[in-house]
């Protein structure tokens, strides 16, 4: 039996008459890589932000790493790791102040963060440029960084919100190499994407309409069920009712 | 703790790289202490007088003489009549307008009184109302001067008199600049300590990365901690800064104890610094933020005893003053600096400064969220 990390009853956040994230449910194995799909304004970034802890949903239950989103959202963040879809590194600092800030903030000592500082940069190809304000770094690095240092203190789940939104095909590519890595190392990935074909890179996926979760399985699975050739098509065909449009 | 050091790492470089604030905390304190007390001064010199004179006796010569002779007030013209003066006063050209009738020394003598005119051009009432109080004054002196040669004279009847003789303590020259410069410097570190605080937490929350440590596991009093901790000592270099200026170009030298003036401001800093942060929680975006700031600033300084004294204030707004931080600090400077107030003086500014220091940063600590 595989071990459930994220477990979500029935969660639900409304504002005002609209509910944005409308009683979903659904379970994240540990180690797999999730993919939370859906359209502009469908509430995956809603959903999400109550899942780390930074929303309190208006109904409904949600375990994350075993920890309550209502009661126990500071030990979920100390599990935790988060990239935005907004860039939210600091600009004007450099690559190894950025890394050394959320290093030291999630508790590791000066000697993993020079350790960790060192191996990140050389993964990244960027040992030349640790000293170089993160600004003057092309935004495919930057997400490159940023994804890194989201991983720094080995959480137990990273929360990806749209993590390749604006790069080219080529940092694409890279960039779900380092989520694979990051699998491998037992960390589980749970992202929300708009690329169809990324989404075929996932374990599992969930696509989600209107704030309800319409469909949830393994990309092969759903291609099946739905008689399609692509995940695009899949989503095409469940998404095609959807009243909410961008925003 | 040691979060609390990678925060403030952080926030120094970030203070260092950004080039606009050494100017705001280096430059500005330079230019606003040179020019604004010279520029907002109430002093009056140089008001120009009319003078219609239609007794052209003695008497009336040596008043004038006594009037022209001080450096407050510079002859426009000896007009014939008043209406001839009044022109003057409509162009502009005079302050105000000093009429002495026929029969002025004539009168004086006989009946022992006699009297004169002055019309003041109003439109600035500060000016007018110095320059009619200025002339009283100096036509009391005139008159006290001509009961003394009376009163040597056994054909006159010396008639008792009080003089008033007026000492200003504190400030022996009535120099205005020294009651500005503490107002000012004031106003500088609350400006820094408020509006860069407040700037600083906005700017984050524009950007996104404030979503980003809302995600990790600091605390709210170790983000707070770490915004409070770098403006505060932004805002004691401020007042260094201030003090030197103030020494350099008018020669201050505080009165008091200048470490008292550090203690207060310690306090006072934490209490603005929580209120801009208070105020960071509310503002979305900087523009949000300036413009509650702006406020904010106008309304303290213009109700905090700057430029118009608090006493002369109605009742209304006096109350205001009692919860505007900044009125306290300016009354703590001017005290120490000009008048060398000691601690026992203070205990009473001290004691309600504490309580805006742990009022607004606790305000600031609830009313910022790490959920929504």
């Amino acid at each position: 039996m595989e071990q459930t990390i994220i477990e979500v009853r029935n969660l639900t956040k409304q504002f005002g008459d609209f509910k944005a994230v409308n009683s979903i449910s659904f379970d994240v194995r540990k180690g797999e890589i999730f993919g939370f799909l859906g359209a502009n304004g469908a509430g995956k970034t809603t959903a999400m932000k109550m899942l780390i802890g930074i929303s309190i949903p208006s109904a409904g239950e949600a375990k994350v790493a075993g920890f309550d989103v209502y009661k126990e959202t500071e030990q979920i963040k100390k599990n935790i790791g988060y990239m935005s879809q907004k860039f939210s590194l600091y600009d004007d600092l450099t690559v190894r102040e950025n890394i050394t800030l959320f290093a030291g903030i999630y508790g590791l000592t000066d000697t993993e963060i020079a350790a960790r500082t060192v191996e990140l940069t050389n993964r990244l190809g960027i040992a030349d440029e640790a000293d170089k304000l993160v600004a003057s770094l092309p935004l495919g690095w930057k997400q490159k960084l940023a994804f890194s240092i989201a991983v720094i203190h080995n959480p137990k789940i990273v929360f990806l919100d749209e993590p390749t939104g604006g790069v080219d095909p080529i940092t694409r590519r890279q960039f779900w190499d380092m989520i694979y890595a990051a699998a491998a190392e037992g960390i589980t990935v749970f992202v929300t994407t708009h690329y169809m074909d990324e989404a075929e890179y996932c374990n599992r996926v969930s696509i989600m309409v209107d704030g309800v979760i319409k469909a949830l399985d393994s990309p092969a699975r759903l291609m099946q069920q739905y008689n399609a050739k692509s995940m695009e098509e899949v989503f095409i065909i469940l998404a095609r009712g959807a009243k909410r449009s961008d925003n | 703790m040691r979060i609390l050091r990678f925060l403030l790492r952080k926030e120094f470089l970030q203070i260092i790289r950004n080039k606009s604030i050494l100017p705001i905390i280096i430059v500005s304190p330079i230019m606003q202490l040179i020019l604004l007390p010279f520029a907002a001064n109430y002093e009056m010199k140089n008001i120009s007088i009319s003078i219609v004179d239609h007794d052209k006796s003695q008497d009336s010569r040596r008043l004038i003489e006594k009037i022209l002779s001080g450096k407050y007030f510079l002859l426009q013209s000896n007009a014939e009549s008043y209406t001839v003066a009044l022109e003057d006063v409509e162009q502009d050209k005079a302050d105000v307008i000093l009429e002495i009738p026929a029969g002025f020394g004539r009168d004086l003598v006989r009946d022992n009184k006699v009297k004169t005119m002055i019309a003041a051009n109003a439109i600035n009432g500060q000016t007018a109302g110095l320059a009619v109080s200025y002339l009283n004054s100096i036509i009391m002196d005139f008159n006290s001067e001509i009961r003394m040669q009376w009163a040597v004279n056994p054909a006159v009847q010396p008639i008792p008199v009080i003089e008033i003789s007026s000492l200003s303590w504190f400030n022996p020259l009535m120099n205005y600049k020294f009651f500005m410069v503490p107002g000012v410097m004031a106003i500088l570190v609350t400006l820094v300590g408020f509006m860069l605080s407040t700037m600083n937490v906005v700017r984050e929350k524009e950007i996104g990365t404030i979503e980003q440590l809302n995600v990790t596991p600091i605390t709210k009093t170790q983000l707070i901690l770490s915004k409070l901790v770098p403006f505060w000592i932004l805002g004691q270099i401020v007042l260094t800064v201030g003090f030197i200026i103030s020494f350099i170009v008018y020669h201050i030298i505080p009165a008091g104890n200048i470490l008292l003036v550090y203690a207060f401001s310690s306090v006072y800093l934490v209490a603005i610094l929580g209120l801009g942060l208070f105020v960071s929680t509310f503002a979305e975006t900087q523009q949000q933020a300036m413009f509650i700031a702006y406020f904010c600033m106008t309304t303290f300084i213009l109700l905090g005893g700057i430029f118009a004294s608090i006493d002369n204030m109605p009742r209304w707004a006096q109350m205001i003053t009692y919860i505007n931080p900044i009125s306290y600090f300016i009354d703590v400077l001017r005290m120490i600096i000009l008048k060398g107030s000691g601690f026992a003086d203070l205990s009473r500014h001290f004691l309600i400064m504490f309580i805006f220091a742990i009022s607004l940063n606790m305000l600031a600590v609830w009313h910022y969220k790490k959920t929504s």
